[in-house]
């Protein structure tokens, strides 16, 4: 699904990631953690083409296809979802408007019929519930006085619209109270499915209390140090990151 | 990957698409202006002597007049004796009684323009005032309009047909003497359109007007009068679109709004005047004095426009607002792309008791184009109570556009309450980027984030130019931003 090879990229100056390695298969589910700093959020970037980086060395296929070639919205197109840290907000844009718009475009690229405004609605909101989110989210401006937990909400629930076959979760689970975790942690779990692979790019273990990873892999200096199942998210929580950096340096 | 900053030009470049010309056989004055012409363009029309006297009063009050010099814009010298001053389409006889006599060319000129002037076709609940250059050719549904008691006809018809509407309210909102380009249009005016509705009485459609500048080197000058006698009701809208020509034109219009005891007007603007080109050659000189007054008690007086086209656009639609408990309201969305200009905005005047005006402005700046909203708040002694409220966005799109606020109040009523905002945005790349993230293309993504911005405002149009307003904003934005 995703295969990520020796990818250096950098920021004007400064080098972020340096040689990152990751493969993953469809229908995995990967956790990628890290301190602040070590290059997640980039990588993050990265695969949904946002501006300002650039790659110096390396390579992201993603269903075999040159990812970083692809403009942002033709790898939407293609499949690939980002879940933003900092949703943006829309003064204006009425959010079920931006989501369907979306939705077409993508069902578009697909081959697919455009759903008009019925079709969409009934889709929306049968998400919605699983989601157990609000319908009045729908009629409001994009993210615009969303509260930080209603902002991943949506991040969420567009997810689960648009149906990507790869999602990039970037720190979903940051700024939640333990709720509104669990109601993302459910979202999260539901979009689980053979056909799919999600990348939870986080901070804290915390997440991994309600969703379990296929793999853990841990971000640091640039690359990837360790992978392992989900009981090295429980040893970072309890030991910190040190003991990664320094059985690599050994290595 | 990157947007550079001249990526954002090819997207707000979409080709003007009503720049074509007419081929037509004119009746043309020569260029020049001096007694005679505004004699010969009041015999053409066969006006009363009122009419002739009254243009020859702002002929030689103009003499005296200087350009006006304040708005924050680069004008070229305007040559006023190169212009010709009545321009129309040759008619044979009279001119055409119905539909039928207008000549096809004229007829097919608005088909493709998008406005049909035959009764069954697309603009089916709207009555349009079709004119071309200096004059009124044609206007539909006036049987209908003439049942529920409403004239509606080109103002040259009115002069002759309601000489005792037209002189009771001719210049009693703008005065000949008003300003350079308000005077020039009383002495030259050619035509424009009339409406009256009388006393209780709701307009049953829609009213439109359909400017059209086709002639080179004429300056169209026309003015539009509407009364909305006691209780009455209208909804008026007003399109204007020109060929692409290299020189620049002169749009210098009048507009006067009379609205009597718990009238109301509302009063819609689509401007796509040709803008010029990318280098900023040509395009129209879009100098025009709207006022309506709010005359009686309980009236209510909204001006809504979206400003896309012309070189220069100078216009404050305004309201004076003399009966208690008035109300006036000015929604605009004015848009400068290429080497565009705009320095538009309102004036509220609160002169009775209890008046109110809301003021929301949405100015966009792309490429070169410089937007200025200027607005005066000007409350009186008697005006006890009056309340406005002003909202002025500026949204600014690549790094080369300029966006300005020049808001004054005059405030002389200490119970008066007054509140103004203002913000000044980017189209952020992270906006863009969110919308592209999620399989919106670029274009499109402008496009939603600049209507959201305009949301507002559109809201304010009639139902069936509101869409139309969204997609010339989207036509005249296509390249801004890339």
């Amino acid at each position: 699904m995703l295969s990520i090879r020796n990818l250096h990229v950098q920021v004007g100056a400064r080098k972020i990631l340096k040689g990152l390695d990751l493969e993953v298969s469809t229908g995995q589910m990967h956790a990628i953690m890290g301190p602040n700093g070590s290059g997640k959020s980039t990588l993050a970037g990265v695969l949904a083409g946002r501006d300002g980086y650039e790659v110096t060395q390396g390579s992201v296929l993603y269903q075999g296809q040159d990812l970083l070639a692809m403009s942002p919205e033709d790898r939407a197109r293609a499949g690939v979802f980002l879940a933003f840290q900092y949703p943006v907000e829309i003064p204006g844009v009425n959010n079920a408007y931006l989501l369907k718009a979306a939705l077409n475009a993508i069902r578009k690229q697909r081959g697919e019929p455009e759903l008009d405004a019925f079709e969409f609605l009934g889709l929306v909101r049968q998400k919605l519930q699983l989601m157990q989110m609000d319908e009045s989210l729908l009629n409001r401006s994009v993210n615009e006085g969303f509260s930080g937990g209603e902002k991943k909400r949506n991040e969420i629930l567009q997810m689960a619209v648009l149906a990507p076959t790869l999602a990039v979760l970037d720190e979903t689970d940051s700024g939640l109270d333990i709720d509104a975790l669990r109601v993302v942690a459910d979202g999260v779990n539901t979009m689980r499915d053979p056909a799919r692979s999600i990348v939870l790019v986080t901070h804290y273990q915390r997440l991994l209390t309600y969703v379990v990873p296929d793999v853990v892999h841990v971000l640091l200096e640039g690359r990837i140090l360790r992978s392992g199942d989900a009981g090295l998210a429980l040893a970072l929580e309890e030991r910190g990151y040190d003991w990664v950096r320094r059985e690599a340096r050994v290595a | 990957m990157s947007s550079k900053p001249q990526d954002l030009d090819a997207i707000v470049g979409r080709k003007y698409r009503h720049g074509f010309v007419t081929d037509i056989e004119s009746d043309t004055v020569p260029p020049g202006l001096d007694e005679t012409v505004i004699r010969l363009i009041s015999a053409k029309k066969n006006e009363p002597q009122f009419m002739l006297e009254w243009r020859l009063k702002a002929y030689r009050h103009w003499l005296t007049m200087q350009e006006p010099r304040w708005a924050h814009l680069r004008v070229g010298d305007i040559d006023y004796q190169a212009i010709s001053y009545y321009s129309a389409p040759r008619a044979k006889g009279d001119g055409p009684k119905s539909l039928e006599e207008v000549d096809p060319k004229l007829l097919a000129t608005y088909e493709k323009l998008g406005v049909p002037l035959h009764e069954r076709a697309r603009l089916a609940g709207v009555a349009v005032d079709a004119v071309f250059d200096s004059v009124s050719v044609a206007t539909t549904f006036r049987e209908r309009l003439a049942k529920a008691g409403v004239l509606f006809c080109s103002f040259s018809e009115a002069v002759r047909k309601h000489p005792e509407i037209v002189e009771r309210y001719l210049g009693s909102v703008v005065p000949y003497t008003d300003n350079f380009f308000a005077t020039l249009n009383s002495a030259v005016f050619s035509d424009g359109s009339f409406v009256y509705v009388p006393p209780g009485v709701r307009c049953p459609m829609e009213l439109s007007t359909y400017f059209r500048i086709n002639a080179a080197n004429t300056g169209q000058f026309e003015r539009t009068l509407i009364v909305a006698d006691e209780g009455s009701h209208v909804s008026y809208l007003e399109g204007c679109t020109a060929p692409m020509r290299d020189e620049n034109q002169l749009h210098a219009a009048v507009v006067e709004l009379v609205a009597l005891t718990g009238a109301t007007i509302k009063y819609s603007t689509v401007q796509n005047w040709y803008p010029g080109d990318e280098q900023g050659r040509g395009g129209i000189y879009n100098f025009v004095t709207k006022r309506g007054e709010c005359r009686g008690d309980d009236s209510r007086i909204s001006w809504t426009q979206v400003e896309t086209g012309s070189a220069i656009t100078w216009k404050y639609p305004g309201c004076v607002l003399t009966g208690a408990n008035t109300v006036g309201e000015f929604y605009s969305v004015a848009l400068a792309n290429h080497y565009q200009q705009a320095d538009t905005g309102t004036k509220m005047i609160h002169i009775g008791r209890g008046s109110r005006s809301t003021i929301v402005s949405k100015g966009i700046s792309a490429g070169h184009g410089s937007n200025s909203y200027r607005g005066l708040v000007k409350i009186l002694p008697s005006a006890d109570g009056a309340r406005n409220y002003t909202q002025c966005d500026s949204l600014l799109m690549g790094d080369r556009c300029r966006a300005n606020t020049f808001p004054y109040m005059e405030i002389r009523n200490p119970g008066a309450i007054v509140e103004h905002e203002a913000t000044t945005s980017k189209i952020a790349d992270d906006q863009l980027f969110y919308c592209r993230s999620r399989g919106i293309s670029q274009e499109d993504a402008v496009n939603l984030i600049v209507n959201g911005f305009c949301k507002a405002v559109f809201k304010e149009l009639p139902m069936e130019f509101a869409v139309e307003a969204q997609n010339l904003l989207s036509v005249s934005l296509e390249g801004a931003v890339g």
